[in-house]
């Protein structure tokens, strides 16, 4: 395989894909908010459970591919305990490790942890939108009001 | 018959074979490397490329050729309008319509299909009217149609498919009655590639004295087009989807519909007297293309059928069959494969799913190897909902693949199953 392609579809990434964690419906929840990819159909629906300002609980249910899969599974894990501030800063850390310059050395935020394998995306403009899903679902969680969000 | 069409169909007498590789030779963009591997264009439904003659055609228009049409009075003017309706006659003889002035320039089949809900439909539907369409359409030939139905109150009625992917006809014919105003169904389905029966279903359109639309955006590339022979009201088709520009396409009209159908937009061109109190509109086509049009697409579109038919419809439908049918028995033979789509009657589409694996995936997996297919919905996603998936993996040919580009699909599709084993 292609070494560009073994930095994407990475062991990890297969797994979380093959055996998605916190892949369920919750109830009940403080936050249920619905993502969708128009481009491509990928939708997701992730649920919270909130207590003082920390994240208790997140799970989610959807079908996408083993990209959007595998982020959104590794993101229910990395989300838990989180305050709001820490996962707002894990959205944009997240952001710009997926979107920035391929010939760069990757930018790992300091919140990452495991999510740094996520740093192939670069390489594959075209799959972004995958990865990004889940994090768009969650933000629009923790700011509550919104029921459904879409990638365009 | 041209002396190339009569070259082509000599060939195929002599030994039936269709040289491909002389055809491959027009493509310039075939030789091209992706990602350090040649190129393997399976994605000719979404797009086909375009030979150098069509790519020279447009250059040597706007070269020499170029002006604003229908203004007559200098030099260019002439050339460049009579460069335009020569095309639209080379597309009537195309789709063997009667006469030139039933042909119609339009952006697409998109545009075609929109031109005939707001025109015709908004003054000939009713409340409780009914419009009859398919399970297999694309959403250009559903939107346009729930937009007209929110605008008159006309029902839309959907005719169910089965597991292979054709139209159930006995439930079609159920769905026709004294209500049904408009037929508007594909020729060839996108997603699938299933040949749908035009003629029984334009048939059964008149038999209650409705009209059959049928969007062709699919069957232009791959069969002969005959609009008399189908009696079709209306039929539309793209230039990009023949190995023409985009942003150009074509609707066909009978005249007397045409005649008799309130202008699409207003403009120039489109009139023949303008006061403040009064406009008179001009004749048909013309009626129908407000504005100064895709010139220089037309004249590109026009080098397309050329080419098309220099290859020879029987001889292009013959070796995609043969394409078709191999590349069914590959990648049909791989373990875990489905494909989605297995109508009796197919032109030049492989829609299939992997087990385990989203088609996103294989798309990305495929492009790495240099190979471009489709993955996602194909802007059908009622046929996805119908075989509850959420999205396939599509492999649409033109006259100019080969077996061994097939081979390199199968090759793909089974790395892609090692990857996610």
């Amino acid at each position: 395989m292609a070494s560009d392609l073994r930095e994407l579809y990475q062991e990890v990434i297969l797994d979380h894909n093959k055996k998605p964690r916190n892949f369920r419906e919750m109830e009940p929840f403080d936050r249920k908010v619905e993502g969708f990819n128009p481009l491509c159909g990928d939708r997701l629906t992730l649920f919270m459970k909130i207590e003082d300002g920390v994240i208790k609980d997140v799970t989610f249910q959807g079908s996408g591919c083993a990209i959007s899969t595998a982020s959104a599974s590794m993101m229910t894990e990395a989300l838990v305990g989180k305050t709001f501030e820490e996962a707002e800063q894990m959205f944009s850390e997240f952001h710009d490790l997926v979107t920035g310059d391929p010939t760069d050395e990757p930018k790992v935020g300091e919140h990452l942890d495991k999510l740094e394998i996520f740093a192939g995306i670069r390489e594959f403009p075209a799959r972004v939108k995958c990865a990004t899903l889940c994090w768009h679902t969650a933000k629009a969680a923790l700011e509550g009001g919104q029921k459904s969000v879409s990638t365009e | 018959m041209t002396a190339q069409s009569v070259r082509a169909a000599s060939a195929m007498l002599d030994g039936g074979a269709f040289d491909v590789e002389r055809y491959r030779a027009d493509f310039p963009i075939l030789t091209t490397q992706v990602r350090g591997k040649e190129l393997v264009y399976l994605d000719n439904a979404a797009s086909a490329q375009k030979p150098r003659q069509v790519i020279d055609a447009i250059a040597e228009f706007d070269r020499a050729s170029y002006a604003n049409i229908h203004r007559g009075v200098h030099h260019l003017s002439q050339v460049a309008t009579k460069a335009y309706e020569g095309a639209r006659d080379k597309v009537r003889a195309f789709m063997n319509a009667e006469q030139d002035r039933e042909i119609i320039f339009v952006r697409g089949t998109t545009e075609a299909i929109n031109l005939v809900a707001s025109s015709y439909g908004r003054a000939n539907l009713q409340a409780g009217d009914e419009i009859l369409i398919t399970h297999l359409e694309h959403h250009s030939n559903i939107v346009p149609w729930q937009i007209l139905c929110q605008q008159t109150g006309a029902v839309l009625k959907v005719a169910p498919i089965s597991d292979e992917g054709e139209i159930v006809m006995d439930e079609f014919k159920k769905l026709v009655g004294k209500k049904t105003k408009i037929v508007a169904v594909n020729h060839v389905s996108n997603a699938l590639g299933t040949i749908n029966p035009v003629d029984e279903i334009i048939a059964l359109a008149h038999e209650v004295g409705a009209v059959a639309l049928i969007d062709g955006a699919q069957s232009a590339p791959h069969l002969a087009i005959d609009v008399r022979a189908l009696d079709a009201d209306f039929y539309a088709f793209s230039s990009h989807k023949i190995f023409g520009p985009t942003g150009v396409g074509v609707l066909y009209g009978k005249a007397a519909l045409l005649e008799a159908m309130p202008p699409y937009q207003g403009g120039g061109d489109m009139i023949s007297y303008v006061t403040f109190e009064e406009t008179r509109y001009n004749r048909i086509p013309y009626k129908f293309e407000a504005g100064t049009p895709n010139i220089t697409g037309v004249v590109g579109m026009g080098a397309a059928i050329d080419y098309i038919q220099s290859v020879g419809l029987d001889a292009i439908g013959a070796y995609e069959h043969e394409l078709l049918e191999y590349a069914t028995e590959r990648v049909g033979a791989v373990e875990g494969v489905r494909l989605v789509g297995t109508a009796a009657k197919k032109a030049g589409v492989l829609s299939f799913v992997i087990d385990g694996v989203h088609p996103h995936d294989v798309g990305t997996i495929l492009d790495q190897a240099g190979i471009a297919i489709r993955a996602g919905h194909h802007c059908a996603q009622p046929v996805m909902d119908r075989f509850g998936i959420p999205a396939t993996a599509r492999a649409s040919f033109a006259f100019y693949n080969t077996k061994a580009e097939i081979d390199a699909l199968v090759d793909g599709i089974h790395q892609i199953r090692k990857v996610f084993g």
